[in-house]
């Protein structure tokens, strides 16, 4: 067993004996399978009009009760986080590689790329992430796949400070010396031999960001940005649930509690996973 | 320590005038006409091209951007294309309303936060260490605006303490505070959430240095070991993280404000994005960055009022 496996697998059985963590992962794997498996779980189509019943309270055929448009509230929750999760993931994914890239290129290259990559990086920081993705949605317009790169961009920021800084002080060390003097250029210094020594803090940091991401998705949703009715998501169910709040107050309130949901169990995993990447830490 | 911030505020500039740069490029490639957008979309062709003259967006970039700019410089912050009115005026009559939101969420995060990580931190492993962790990650996994919601559903429709919505009048302290009242609690909760946690865990850091143990070993008394050892050394992680989480809270006051329509500067921005107004926009997103570098900047002078080791040149 090489000292990299036994790393990887002290770190797996600190995780495992977390159990918060474990907590945390299996309600994030359930919520993942709910929605995969959205159209086969949920008792009704997430468009169906019940007219007869309409603001109907939870209970009965209905278990969350329905809209205004008669429409089943827990079937529009389970396809809704379709849309939550592959925006929370995919967009984390994206800032995640980008972030890293150019975070890794301005922390080893120095000179020109690290003036031009850090600079940006600095101003991008400036802007409260909930502003700097109002003002991309604005210019994107609304949609999936632009929620996802705004988002993304919003976050890449985040993942090229903790790459620049990692870049910056592994480049100096022996052992990037050896494999610079065995003629391994600068990319194969990066990926085999930088990279490697962040991957457990920037895989933790994904799965804290990727809690914000799907907290940002829904902030963007119940603003009017974000994925357009009538395709579910949880942020536009609270947008619309919020008008009947007098009449059928768990309209925005059940949307609101997956999301509560989900986000506590990344930040539980995330949570756990630095603990065990980082024993010194004390969270 | 004045030379120290004047020349924060020097570097400041270069950031203020970048994030200028990149919020003037992004509202001009957003998609729509300015001059469409005030007009309707029922308007004139002729009628839109003399309001685009009159804007000055017929001029090459360099000379819109130079002359924004320089109003800027001037305190003049443009006219919303939408009501005509002038931005500063809007902003001057939203600007309370976020002050004071803003100002109470971090008093209350402060206030309630740091006591509750010091005692969580003291008493690690037992029931008011489980309870406080778990309830600041649920605090720090809420999104404010659901938080609101449900506030209001509470305290506000089923109790009829408060009231739904509005941000009060700010000649009336009473009616004022009302308002203010669940917004603020709200924004407090979240705050409250993170600033518990890190207070949390800088103590426990501390708590492990040797300086610690060699105060118990001389038999100073537990309270005195709590209050001029630890609470000393930890307050500077503490400071800091007030600061980061006060930018944090300043996205999160936007989203309250829209909830509970409070007349602010969040509700005014994102009112300026839904219409498409894009001068009132450019200079709210630059308020908004403003917050976040002066803010940086006190958290920066804390450190000094708190550790006299810090020196400031």
């Amino acid at each position: 067993m090489t000292k990299g496996h036994r790393i990887r697998s002290r770190r797996v059985r600190a995780f495992l004996r977390n159990r918060t963590a474990v907590v945390g992962a299996v309600v994030a794997i359930l919520v993942a399978a709910i929605a995969v498996l959205a159209p086969v779980v949920s008792p009704h189509d997430p468009l169906e009009q019940d007219v007869y019943h309409r603001l109907a309270p939870p209970g009965g055929e209905h278990p969350l009760g329905t809209d205004d448009f008669g429409r089943d509230v827990l079937t529009r929750i389970i396809h809704g986080a379709r849309v939550s999760l592959t925006v929370g993931v995919f967009s984390v994914l994206l800032a995640m590689g980008l972030g890293t890239f150019l975070g890794l290129a301005a922390g080893y290259f120095r000179g020109g790329v690290e003036l031009v990559v850090m600079r940006v990086v600095d101003v991008l920081m400036a802007f409260p992430v909930l502003v700097m993705g109002l003002l991309v949605m604005a210019i994107l317009g609304t949609g999936l796949g632009k929620l996802i790169v705004a988002i993304g961009v919003v976050l890449a920021p985040r993942f090229a400070r903790l790459a620049y800084g990692a870049a910056v002080s592994v480049r100096e060390t022996e052992f990037v010396d050896a494999a610079r003097a065995l003629g391994a250029g600068p990319w194969r210094i990066l990926l085999r031999h930088i990279l490697p020594n962040v991957f457990g803090e920037i895989l933790v940091m994904g799965t804290l960001w990727t809690a914000t991401a799907i907290r940002i998705e829904a902030n963007l949703s119940f603003i009017g940005l974000g994925v357009s009715p009538p395709t579910p998501t949880w942020g536009n169910m609270i947008r619309e649930g919020v008008n009947w709040i007098v009449v059928a107050p768990w309209l925005p309130v059940f949307p609101g509690l997956a999301i509560l949901i989900t986000v506590l169990a990344f930040n539980m995993v995330g949570d756990g996973l630095r603990d065990a990447v980082d024993p010194r830490l004390q969270t | 320590m004045w030379a120290y911030i004047a020349r924060r505020v020097l570097v400041a500039i270069p950031t203020l005038l970048a994030v200028y740069t990149l919020v003037f490029l992004f509202v001009r490639v957003a998609p729509g006409d300015p001059a469409v957008a005030a007009l309707g979309d029922y308007a004139s062709k002729e009628a839109v091209e003399a309001l685009r003259q009159e804007m000055g967006l017929t001029d090459p970039l360099w000379v819109q951007y130079l002359r924004s700019l320089l109003g800027y410089l001037k305190g003049d912050l443009g006219r919303s294309l939408i009501n005509r009115l002038p931005v500063s005026r809007q902003v001057a009559a939203a600007l309370p309303y976020t002050l004071e939101l803003t100002f109470a969420g971090i008093l209350l995060g402060a206030l309630i936060g740091i006591p509750t990580g010091v005692l969580t931190a003291l008493r690690r492993n037992r029931l008011p260490d489980y309870l406080g962790r778990t309830l600041s990650l649920v605090g720090l996994s809420i999104p404010a605006f659901y938080l609101g919601i449900l506030l209001m559903i509470a305290f506000s429709i089923k109790l009829r303490w408060f009231p739904v919505m509005g941000g009060g009048n700010l000649s009336s302290p009473a009616d004022n505070l009302r308002h203010l009242a669940l917004p603020a609690l709200s924004l407090g909760i979240i705050m409250t959430s993170y600033v518990t946690r890190m207070t949390r865990s800088s103590v426990l850091n501390v708590l492990q240095e040797d300086y610690v143990r060699t105060a118990r070993a001389k038999g100073l008394r537990e309270r005195a070991v709590t209050y001029s050892h630890v609470l000393r050394n930890a307050l500077i992680p503490i400071a800091s993280v007030v600061g980061v989480y006060s930018v944090v809270l300043i996205g999160d006051s936007v989203m309250t404000e829209v909830v509970f329509s409070r007349p602010g500067l969040g509700k005014l921005m994102v009112g300026a994005m839904l219409q498409r107004d894009y001068i009132a926009l450019q200079s709210l997103i630059l308020i908004y960055a403003g917050f976040v570098i002066l803010i940086n900047l006190l958290t920066d002078l804390s450190y000094g009022l708190i550790d006299p080791r810090v020196r400031y040149d």
